[in-house]
């Protein structure tokens, strides 16, 4: 993606709608899919990857003339999992029954290609304080794609929203929203929308792929 | 302890019912990259085979051995990681060196494997259901599979899309969505037969 626009209204837009992380850019799907059947779990998880992306787009710009080129990914990694390793404590400890729902999924924030590519993208070659910006809007953007997905999963699934019933009792769940193929339905009739979206309105719309 | 599952069950159900990609969602960036191409998602299937088998018996080992007697578990993400970088770079060596035309088919896919979530979520699944290590090997062994005849069923879907008409949002990556989702269910029908978490 350009990283022509350096204003953080710019930068928010890009990450939230013209360049979202999810359905533009089909990056970080892996975490994306497993965790969206319940709201709680989702804002949980993606409250964690905005963290992770903000501080280590932050960590990566102020220390970026520290590192030698050859080593960067190696580098960023070890930046990413060592804040990935301060979400699964405070996880285990505050909230374990959510930690237990999510499972390997925390971890699995490291491999989230997201965060990788805000590093490699934008923190190599921008002031902190706007990477920080930029690191939140695409974990924010992450999270609104997230967050819409589990709105439809859960009220669907369970007839129920962060736990609680609010669709009547006579309500028949559709299992189908329970298992993992609805994950995928969902994020490709979002993927739709968006894109479609983005066409009538005239955007260049950047291929994903 | 190691849960009391069959070898054959938990190869069985991590190739189908529990396919690490369709239900587990593990490995979809290089997935729904690669699966353009039929000969690169073969390519990388077989390199994933090898390196989830690999990977996860020495996290096995080294989770067991050096991690736990040290009270270290926290540093898993870390250690898991690089274990799996110097697995894939060992690999590359030797591939380089046995055979030069298994380097060029397997070569440039290798360095993709270490950022794949599968290989990572495989050692983390591993870690939670405490898998003996014979059964992490066959669960290593049996995911890699099963993501290989994912990617290769999906690679070969696509071509026959890849020239039909459809809406302008649809294409590419929302078409590719669905379909993963028509496939996912075709995996689940497994379910009936046996479940193994």
């Amino acid at each position: 993606m350009s990283d022509s626009a350096k204003q953080p209204g710019q930068i928010l837009k890009q990450n939230m709608w013209t360049a979202n992380p999810i359905f533009m850019q089909i990056l970080g799907i892996c975490s994306a899919l497993a965790v969206t059947n319940l709201l709680s779990n989702t804002m949980i998880m993606t409250l964690g990857v905005v963290f992770v992306t903000g501080m280590s787009n932050l960590t990566v710009a102020i220390i970026k003339s520290l590192i030698p080129r050859k080593v960067r990914m190696v580098v960023q990694t070890l930046i990413i999992a060592f804040y990935v390793i301060i979400v699964d404590i405070v996880l285990r400890a505050y909230l374990p029954e959510i930690s237990r729902n999510l499972g390997p999924y925390v971890g699995l924030i490291i491999t989230n290609c997201i965060i990788m590519g805000r590093a490699e993208a934008f923190a190599q070659s921008n002031p902190p304080l706007l990477s920080l910006w930029d690191g939140i809007t695409s974990g924010m953007g992450y999270m609104g794609v997230l967050l819409s997905i589990a709105l439809v999963r859960e009220l669907l699934g369970f007839g129920a929203l962060f736990g609680f019933q609010v669709l009547p009792a006579g309500f028949e769940p559709w299992i189908i929203m329970v298992m993992p193929p609805s994950a995928f339905f969902l994020i490709g009739v979002i993927t739709w929308g968006g894109k479609y979206l983005m066409h009538r309105q005239g955007e260049p719309v950047l291929e994903g792929e | 302890m190691a849960p009391d599952i069959p070898m054959f069950s938990l190869f069985f159900a991590s190739i189908f019912t529990s396919n690490i990609l369709l239900a587990n969602f593990l490995g979809m960036c290089s997935f729904i990259a690669i699966s353009k191409d039929i000969n690169s998602s073969n390519g990388l299937g077989m390199a994933v085979v090898v390196v989830l088998t690999f990977t996860a018996s020495i996290n096995w080992v080294v989770l067991n051995y050096v991690l736990i007697p040290l009270d270290l578990v926290y540093l898993r993400f870390i250690i898991f990681i690089i274990v799996i970088a110097s697995v894939v770079q060992m690999l590359e060596m030797i591939i380089d060196r046995v055979s030069q035309t298994l380097y060029l088919n397997l070569g440039i896919f290798l360095p993709l494997i270490t950022v794949n979530c599968a290989i990572l979520g495989v050692s983390l699944f591993m870690e939670i259901r405490q898998y003996s290590f014979l059964q992490s090997a066959v669960f290593g062994l049996g995911s890699g599979l099963g993501w290989w005849l994912a990617i290769m069923a999906l690679a070969a879907i696509r071509k026959k899309t890849e020239k039909s008409k459809v809406s302008a949002g649809l294409q590419g990556a929302g078409l590719t969505f669905i379909t993963i989702g028509f496939m996912a269910m075709a995996f689940i029908g497994f379910t009936g037969l046996l479940q193994v978490q």
